[in-house]
């Protein structure tokens, strides 16, 4: 354990023993004040816990025994006598001893310390019982594995287990991090909605689960609620039920080995020879949710061995990337129309169409998630790329350079790796020109001759996150500083965070290099880069510690064809933001507005937002409304708002391109069509913002010059 | 995510290292010295999880736990014991007042993340 900890610990105990001596003088004074030995308890409870945890595992003996004493004097079973005072003040002057000073050094130091010790137990012992072994949580460890098992879980929530702090929910989700997992809820002891307490919990859950994980990690996953919930674990396949399809199990089988139903009930059903599940419900044996349940566990065993079986025939077609293509646009066009057979249905109130349309939003969604995923790559196709660039690259610029990837298994929309690609050339070639050092410049520097280059790729919500970092010089602040005031970008005398300051490096013609060389220093790419990365409805970060390298975090969506958008209206015009840049959307009426003086700012829970006012910006001009809506998000890390008339709600959105004609137009990054035909534009937050920036500064630099 | 931990404990070396351990993992972390003081930060602020002490002066960790389940914000909090493994009784009784689970001490940084991971997510 940390050092700062044992210090700390050292000088909480010298307080503690102080007034450790203090109480138990007092005590001596007043044998049977119930205050006095509380705190004479506390106290010496204090010391051995936080003595445990430091690593003074003699002080925690000792005082363990000292402790256990109190406890029976608490208790009204042992009385305090001078003998009983003496003895627990020769203890902590042991303890003392053990912590302050070089006690090893006193020969007969251990045996008074043996004494002590044994005295305490010897007090003690006649109130003993037999020690209970304590548990605690342990996390399950990972050496535990062996074979994947499957197992069955019926775990049934104490009512009140949600007012015990404890989310089932988050439980169902560790559980589903062991292995492969299909859960069923079920619902049947839901009371009707006048018997209801909301903070109950009425609904349980049967588990079917394969991992390899052991009995002991799932048990783990219970430890605080099985004292009150009721969870029931069984072994259903040990593993080798792949190899003999012979032992899958048949669904009466399941539900009498459950204990759903009885062994006569099941075998009069049986005799009737209808489909078992529907007979069962039919009878009122079981509810159809325990039906399902059993249902889902053959499925699960089911598609094990399917798989097994799969994985010994090819599973893989190739089948070439424009047929793909098509595909989406397809499954487009396919999203545009069902949203207006969705429209037309509510507008005309038609039940039964309503009914369609609902079936065909379902399956219209469904077949866009699998025919996204068709073009899902690992990114760690292009990795591999990288890897030769490297090499080559570092042995011209005799530079010792290794890459290590993380991450290669990510997958990402096909069309996305492909434009990835010269970007991530672009970055790795600066990396190893500017930002790795030669090697004898990184061993004076106190570094590892070889360089490292770190290409790491992650999911994190629905957007991939790729970095490219290196262990180089990193980023030469001042340079960048002076460069920027002379190309007129930044004024001179002003202060500028790193954050303000190293995006400069994405302004076109910007270079600090003097030299130019063959691989980079031209001062064109990192904005092209940005470019790039801009088009893809990503976002570039870069942060860098200057002596210890670069890092550049790319934040890309998952897919570039269809995107979850928040659809919103300004005047008539309908436009879209990206979901994934919104964070919520908050009301403000129009004296709110004007209270501000022109200065763009929301008040939401206390705190100051700015806000872009697109009304503003794309002079709409008709009827102001009374109510507006601020959509607040994230853009490029800063917390900003986008004032809107209102807010219609989340939109499929098939991102179309606008077309040469539009290039110039920044503000936008493309249309889409909406479900009553009419053309609705995405917009480009980043821009927008920037563009908000860049006028802010402006403005701000002529009421200087003003 | 960030999250708000409220670490009580009369130890203040249990308390620096709980929020050692919580403010390295990316926690935000609030100190409170004993039962009383943890009762008197549940003042409406957001607090995602409370680690507490059992033994403390002034008011005891049963005490606390039982306060914290009948303040309308904190009801449904995740309230994490320290015990030590003699104190079974005890842990029954927290588990009584309110308390999702329990730590026994002593521990490593390690087990705390894992059971901070487990309430939390």
């Amino acid at each position: 354990m940390n050092d700062l900890h044992r210090t700390a610990y050292l000088d909480e105990a010298a307080e503690l023993l102080v007034e450790l001596e203090q109480a138990l003088l007092q005590l001596e004074g007043d044998p049977t004040d119930q205050e006095y030995i509380g705190r004479v308890f506390r106290v010496l409870h204090t010391i051995k816990g936080s003595g445990a945890m430091f690593g003074f595992v003699r002080v925690a003996s000792l005082t363990h025994g000292v402790e256990t004493v109190y406890d029976l004097v608490r208790g009204g079973k042992i009385a305090v006598d001078k003998d009983l005072v003496d003895l627990t003040l020769a203890a902590r002057d042991c303890i003392r001893l053990m912590l302050f000073s070089d006690a090893e050094e006193d020969p007969h130091f251990e045996q008074r310390t043996a004494r002590i010790s044994a005295s305490f137990l010897q007090i003690a012992e006649p109130f003993q019982a037999a020690p209970v072994p304590g548990q605690g949580y342990v996390p399950a460890s990972q050496e535990m594995k062996g074979k994947a098992a499957t197992w069955r879980i019926r775990f049934k929530p104490a009512t009140n287990i949600l007012r015990q702090g404890s989310d089932p929910l988050l439980l169902l989700e560790e559980l589903r991090e062991l292995g492969e997992c299909r859960i069923v809820a079920q619902t049947c002891t839901i009371p009707p909605l006048d018997e209801l307490e909301p903070d109950d919990c009425h609904i349980f859950w049967d588990i079917i689960l394969t991992t390899d994980a052991g009995l002991d990690a799932i048990r783990d996953v219970f430890i605080f609620v099985d004292d009150t919930s009721d969870i029931r674990i069984d072994l259903i396949d040990e593993g080798d039920l792949a190899d003999n399809p012979e032992t899958r199990r048949k669904l009466g089988e399941i539900l009498l080995e459950r204990g759903d139903i009885s062994r006569e009930d099941l075998d009069r059903v049986l005799a009737e020879r209808k489909y078992i599940g529907q007979m069962l419900v039919a009878e009122g044996l079981v509810t159809p949710d325990k039906v399902l349940s059993a249902v889902e566990e053959i499925e699960h065993l089911r598609e094990k061995t399917r798989l097994h079986e799969a994985r010994e025939t090819t599973s893989s077609i190739r089948v070439p990337a424009e047929k793909l293509d098509r595909l989406v646009d397809l499954v487009g066009e396919l999203v545009t129309v069902q949203a207006r057979l969705t429209r037309t249905a509510v507008h005309h109130q038609i039940n039964d169409l309503l009914t369609i349309a609902e079936e065909v939003e379902r399956l219209t969604a469904e077949l866009r998630d699998t025919s996204l995923d068709i073009r899902m790559l690992p990114i760690g196709t292009t990795f591999s790329k990288f890897r030769r660039i490297i090499r080559d690259l570092s042995q011209e610029m005799g530079k010792d350079i290794r890459l290590v990837t993380e991450g290669a298994e990510t997958e990402l929309d096909k069309t996305l790796i492909e434009k990835l690609n010269d970007p991530l050339v672009h970055l790795i070639r600066n990396s190893i020109d500017h930002g790795i050092e030669p090697s004898a410049e990184r061993i004076a520097a106190g570094k590892p001759p070889r360089g490292t280059i770190t290409l790491a790729a992650s999911h994190s919500g629905d957007s991939v996150l790729v970095r490219i970092s290196d262990d180089g010089r990193g980023l030469d602040r001042d340079a960048i500083h002076a460069k920027g005031v002379a190309a007129g970008i930044i004024p001179p005398n002003a202060e500028f965070s790193d954050r303000q300051l190293f995006p400069l490096i994405f302004t076109p013609g910007f270079t600090t290099t003097s030299e130019i060389t063959d691989i980079s220093g031209r001062g064109v790419g990192m904005d092209v880069v940005k470019k790039t990365i801009d088009a893809m409805q990503g976002s570039i970060d870069l942060q860098s510690d200057k002596g210890k390298g670069t890092t550049i975090s790319i934040r890309l969506p998952l897919t570039l064809a269809i995107i979850e958008s928040l659809l919103v209206r300004i005047g008539e015009s309908h436009y879209v933001l990206p979901l994934n840049s919104v964070d919520e959307c908050v009301e403000i009426i129009n004296e709110e507005i004007a209270d501000c003086r022109g200065k763009h700012i929301a008040t939401v829970r206390g705190s100051q937002i700015p806000y872009v006012h697109l009304r503003e910006r794309f002079t709409i001009v008709d009827e102001l409304p009374e109510i507006h809506q601020v959509v607040i998000g994230r853009v490029n890390g800063m917390q900003v708002g986008f004032l809107v008339d209102d807010v219609i709600g989340e939109h499929q959105t098939v991102i179309k391109s606008l077309g040469k004609m539009y290039r110039q137009v920044s503000s936008f990054s493309g249309a889409t069509i909406l479900g009553d035909g009419t053309v609705a534009l995405i917009l480009n937050l980043e821009e927008l913002l920037a563009h908000e920036l860049r006028a802010g500064c402006e403005s701000s630099a002529a009421s200087i010059e003003s | 995510m960030i999250r708000t931990i409220m670490t009580v404990d009369d130890s203040s070396s249990i308390r620096q290292m709980v929020n050692f351990t919580l403010s390295h993992a990316g926690h935000q972390v609030i100190e409170a010295v004993d039962g009383k003081d943890g009762a008197a930060k549940l003042d409406g602020r957001k607090i995602d999880m409370i680690i507490t002490d059992l033994h403390m002066p002034n008011m005891d960790g049963i005490r606390l736990i039982r306060e914290i389940r009948s303040h309308e914000h904190y009801r449904y909090v995740p309230i994490i014991m320290l015990t030590t493994e003699s104190q079974d009784e005890k842990k029954l009784e927290g588990k009584a007042a309110g308390a999702t689970g329990w730590i026994v001490k002593p521990f490593q940084p390690d087990q705390l993340l894992a059971v901070v991971k487990k309430v939390l997510r």
